[in-house]
């Protein structure tokens, strides 16, 4: 192979290649070229999507930790700190499902674990392809099987999450990690290495040739061929998660450590030339230290090799017998294999001789490209929605039967039964609400964690879905009774490089960033997921949000569940741009993905998302839901089933949701969405005061809860048991079961 | 009065179990697997996880840790033990409780809140309940299916050392045991974890009704 066919397999451009030149001023060795391959791949040096990420505000009155350390941090009251961060496992999870899910979950972990903090809640946000297709089930059931094999092992309990189905998935799956951690605030540890002669000593399995070239791997679209690169794949093992997990809170407990950081990505190539850049410092490795688990391994095969549980950390050389001796205490591998030098260098040594030597700066800092942003012309076909040319559904029982039962819409149980979502014992509201709710033993605090994400939206319009994603997130935590702080995102694009990604990527990022900015909810780490294509072309554009919020008490919060026949339920901000435009009901009846969205007013959202907080906090309201796909009548329904009452929608105001947010259409008044943001419910002795809080926003008591019936006006009338039949369905269930509707 | 909790690598309801204790008004005490020593504890938790990583299968290593010696002479004694999840499969590969934890016949894993009767409340961890008393537990497994020969099944029933039965059976377990005792009645195995249901904060402090159980037990 000559250097051109060399540096191109590694997956280095001719340009970036002329730029390792004129860095090193000299040729790099094959050991040299790979630590370029990797730490340059989109996947750790962000070459794409830096100068977009630079427009996210990152900074708040809460905001400990910003992007640049493994996870970022906030404050939450007490003295206690969240550490939390979400990651993709989206190109593993495609050619090994069971594998590629569960690393994925081991990966967010070590993350948390490397700022210092105990993890404890997992959250997961899956999309695949309709499931009526052989090869997208196998990927659905093995990707929960590994989350949940991982992650129930670990002790980490998985607490909430999404699961989506859409055509543009199918064969690229995105299989996103959200780990949140908590930390006394005193207690944090950074990644930078410090103190020229201390000790690098790597802690955890032993290392194999398990996922060499892994973060190139991830850093190309998925071809045929992608299939034959099984062995990128690492495989998990979270028992030696588990002892990694409390070794290290043990070691820190102690003192023991000057730094900490996970190995990730290119293994420990990458995780030592951040932790020497950001301290300013060099790391000089002894690959023939290194515990293999395998012989024959090559220096370079050593330095990248990316096997799972594994962390590095800086240790003074006094303290390294105590660090060594834990270490066997918890079962696992601990070896010094390195040191901090002063020459800022990576430098790789074997048998005496160095066999490698780069700048840790220059691995730390992947050349960066900028695009012009055009705007592609799908956007002229798919933008075009008339109504005209939708027909209006003759049974609307039947509609809301079908929607209920879609894999998009349907009880999420069949799932998460499969994760432990208590272990831990601080899970205070049970998976299916609009967000997980957590306590913090030992005080009143608690707080709520979601994940949203609007691929199909973001497709129609990527600004205004952009901004409707962290809208959602942030009406989603207000819904239990949480004051949102801050967000971790994970940007699932196709590639960069292709005017039509970049095009989605860049506004994405806008239009996140507006709502950013407007709702007060800094991006504190992320995470960038491109090239996320097959030969049928690109995923939607699905930036993913993980938000975290605080609630003072958390006793103080509320369930999407009706609690209490002859409750009032009350919608708030109704009346305005109810739309059918990429709504669920448009892609499940109908088979279309069409339309602009309305854009998000991000002042009313925060008015109403404020208020509703207040309503729980105050003690006035127990029961909210948010307006999300399906519309009203999909949430009443949700709403209804998860507390077993049915309801009864007044026959006036049946007439005013198709006449007025329906403009005079049943569908767009039933099942349109964006139009009213949130639902509650109260006992009539509050309704008085309840009355009072709302006078300042657009509210309107619709229904009264009881009975067994879902009942609106003359339109609707299903019992219960009937719609829980198809809302309560197995989604791994015989492929005829889990057939999708169109 | 002090309760133990054992740790073995890979146990991971351990710290719920010592909060668990906590809030009891007892006083909690770490057991480490590596150490034979209970440390003086009045009663011994063996909380759930995945000890060694289920490898092999659940409970079949932890079996031989050091720790497990001194615990088999507290059962002897009649010292009382509560194996739950992880801790029932590790009790019964121990032969301290008789049977065997298989797969669940649904062959998924299965976190979700399930209905028990407690069927016999001679234990030392039943002590407090009714007779007949429903509550409501979460299970989280994925190898609770409860076997015996049908001679042990028969003994079990006829000796009213089945104490927790399931309302809907979640795993196709025999009888629907949820739970079942020693001979002698203070050891005992149960898949369901009261210790999450244990704090007013998490919606429901049922567990408490069988782990307070063994303070009764230890004031008569």
């Amino acid at each position: 192979m000559n250097i051109q066919e060399t540096y191109s397999t590694l997956g280095l451009s001719d340009f970036e290649y002329d730029r390792i030149l004129e860095l090193l001023g000299r040729a790099p060795n094959y050991l040299e070229l790979s630590l370029f391959s990797v730490m340059w791949s989109e996947h750790c040096g962000y070459k794409y999507s830096r100068p977009l990420l630079r427009r996210f505000p990152n900074s708040g009155p809460n905001v400990l930790q910003g992007p640049g350390e493994n996870a970022g941090v906030v404050e939450v009251g007490d003295g206690w700190a969240l550490a939390f961060k979400v990651e993709s496992h989206n190109h593993p999870s495609a050619v090994e499902p069971y594998e590629g899910a569960a690393t994925g979950v081991g990966g967010i972990i070590r993350d948390i674990l490397a700022m210092g903090a105990r993890p404890v809640a997992l959250l997961d946000s899956l999309r695949f392809g309709l499931l009526d297709e052989g090869r997208n089930r196998y990927l659905f059931r093995e990707v929960v099987r590994g989350i949940g094999g991982y992650g129930n092992a670990v002790g980490v309990p998985t607490v909430g999450g999404e699961v989506e189905f859409a055509p543009p998935y199918s064969g690229n799956p995105l299989v996103n990690a959200m780990c949140v951690g908590l930390i006394r605030t005193e207690n944090l540890v950074r990644s930078r290495a410090t103190g020229e002669g201390n000790l690098v000593v790597l802690l955890g399995s032993k290392t194999g040739r398990d996922g060499i070239h892994g973060a190139t791997f991830a850093s190309d679209e998925l071809t045929e061929e992608s299939e034959s690169k099984r062995s990128n794949v690492q495989v998990g093992d979270p028992f030696a998660e588990k002892m990694l997990i409390e070794c290290c809170l043990k070691l820190l407990e102690e003192g023991l450590l000057v730094s900490l950081q996970d190995l990730g990505a290119a293994g420990i190539t990458s995780s030592a030339s951040e932790m020497a850049a950001k301290g300013g410092v060099g790391i000089e490795i002894e690959a023939d230290r290194v515990p293999l688990r395998e012989s024959g391994m090559e220096p370079y095969e050593v330095v990248i090799s990316e096997s799972q549980e594994r962390m590095l950390a800086v240790v003074e050389p006094d303290k390294a017998d105590r660090v060594l001796d834990l270490a066997a205490r918890y079962e696992l591998v601990g070896a010094i294999i390195g040191r901090v030098a002063g020459h800022g260098e990576l430098r790789v040594k074997s048998g005496g001789e160095i066999v490698g030597s780069v700048p840790a700066e220059h691995l730390a800092e992947a050349p960066v490209y900028e695009r012009d942003v055009v705007r592609p012309s799908y956007f002229d076909e798919v933008q075009d929605l008339d109504l005209a040319n939708i027909l209006e559904p003759g049974d609307y029982n039947e509609v809301l039967l079908q929607m209920l039962a879609h894999p998009n819409l349907c009880s999420r149980r069949s799932i998460f039964e499969q994760y432990d979502h208590e272990v831990g014992a601080d899970t205070v509201v049970l998976p299916g609400a609009d967000a997980a709710l957590m306590r913090i033993k030992g005080t009143k605090l608690g707080y709520a964690i979601t994940t949203d994400g609007r691929g199909r939206h973001c497709y129609l319009d990527p600004r205004s879905g952009g901004a409707a994603t962290v809208a959602e997130a942030y009406r989603n935590l207000s819904c239990v009774g949480a004051r949102p702080v801050a967000i971790t995102n994970c940007l699932n694009f196709g590639s960069p490089e292709k005017p039509e990604g970049y095009y989605q990527l860049a506004e994405c990022i806008e239009g996140m960033a507006e709502a950013c900015e407007a709702l007060g909810t800094p991006v504190v780490s992320g995470n960038v997921s491109l090239y996320n294509e097959t030969e049928k072309g690109s995923v939607y554009p699905t930036p993913v949000v993980g938000m975290v919020g605080v609630l003072e008490d958390v006793s103080r919060h509320a369930t999407p569940a009706f609690k209490r026949e002859g409750d009032i339920v009350v919608a708030i901000g109704k009346g305005w741009r109810t739309s059918l435009a990429g709504s669920e009901y448009l892609e499940i009846v109908h088979g279309k993905a069409a339309g602009r969205p309305p854009e998000t007013d991000l002042a009313a959202e925060k008015e109403y998302s404020d208020l509703v907080r207040r309503l729980i906090a105050d003690g006035l309201v127990d029961t909210a839901h948010d307006v999300s796909g399906g519309g009203e009548i999909v949430a009443l329904t949700e709403m209804a089933l998860a507390g077993g009452l049915g309801l009864h929608y007044e026959e006036v105001e049946a007439e005013l949701l198709i006449d007025g947010d329906g403009g005079g259409r049943v569908d767009v008044g039933l099942f349109g969405e964006n139009g009213i943001s949130f639902l509650i419910a109260v006992p009539e002795e509050k309704w008085d005061e309840l009355q009072r809080a709302l006078s300042d926003v657009p509210y309107d008591s619709i229904a009264c809860v009881g009975g067994d019936h879902i009942k609106i006006g003359d339109l609707i009338d299903v019992k219960l048991s009937e719609l829980r039949k198809s809302y309560e369905r197995d989604l791994f269930g015989a492929p005829g079961g889990a057939e999708v509707s169109h | 009065m002090k309760i133990g909790v054992t740790i073995f690598p890979g146990s991971n309801c351990d710290r719920d179990a010592l909060h668990a204790v906590e809030r009891m008004g007892a006083e909690p005490v770490e057991l480490w697997h590596g150490d034979a020593d209970l440390k003086g504890s009045d009663a011994v938790i063996v909380p759930g996880g995945f000890s060694y990583g289920d490898y092999l299968r659940p409970g079949a290593i932890a079996r031989f840790a050091n720790v497990m010696a001194p615990l088999e002479d507290f059962a002897r004694s009649g010292g009382p033990i509560l194996g739950v999840c992880n801790g029932f499969q590790v009790l019964t590969e121990a032969h301290l409780l008789p049977g065997a934890l298989l797969r669940n016949t649904g062959m998924r894993f299965v976190c979700r809140r399930v209905r028990v009767r407690v069927e016999s409340t001679e234990t030392l961890w039943t002590s407090s309940c009714e007779p007949g008393e429903e509550l409501t537990l979460p299970v989280a497994h994925n190898e609770g299916n409860y076997f015996a020969d049908p001679a042990t099944l028969a003994e079990l029933e006829a000796e009213d050392r089945v104490v927790l039965r399931y309302m809907e059976n979640p795993n196709g377990s025999a009888n629907n045991i949820a739970g079942i005792c020693s001979e002698g009645k203070n050891v005992v195995g149960i898949m369901p974890h009261p210790e999450r249901v244990s704090d007013p904060v998490l919606g429901s402090e049922e567990g408490m009704r069988i782990l307070r159980s063994v303070l009764a037990g230890a004031r008569v």
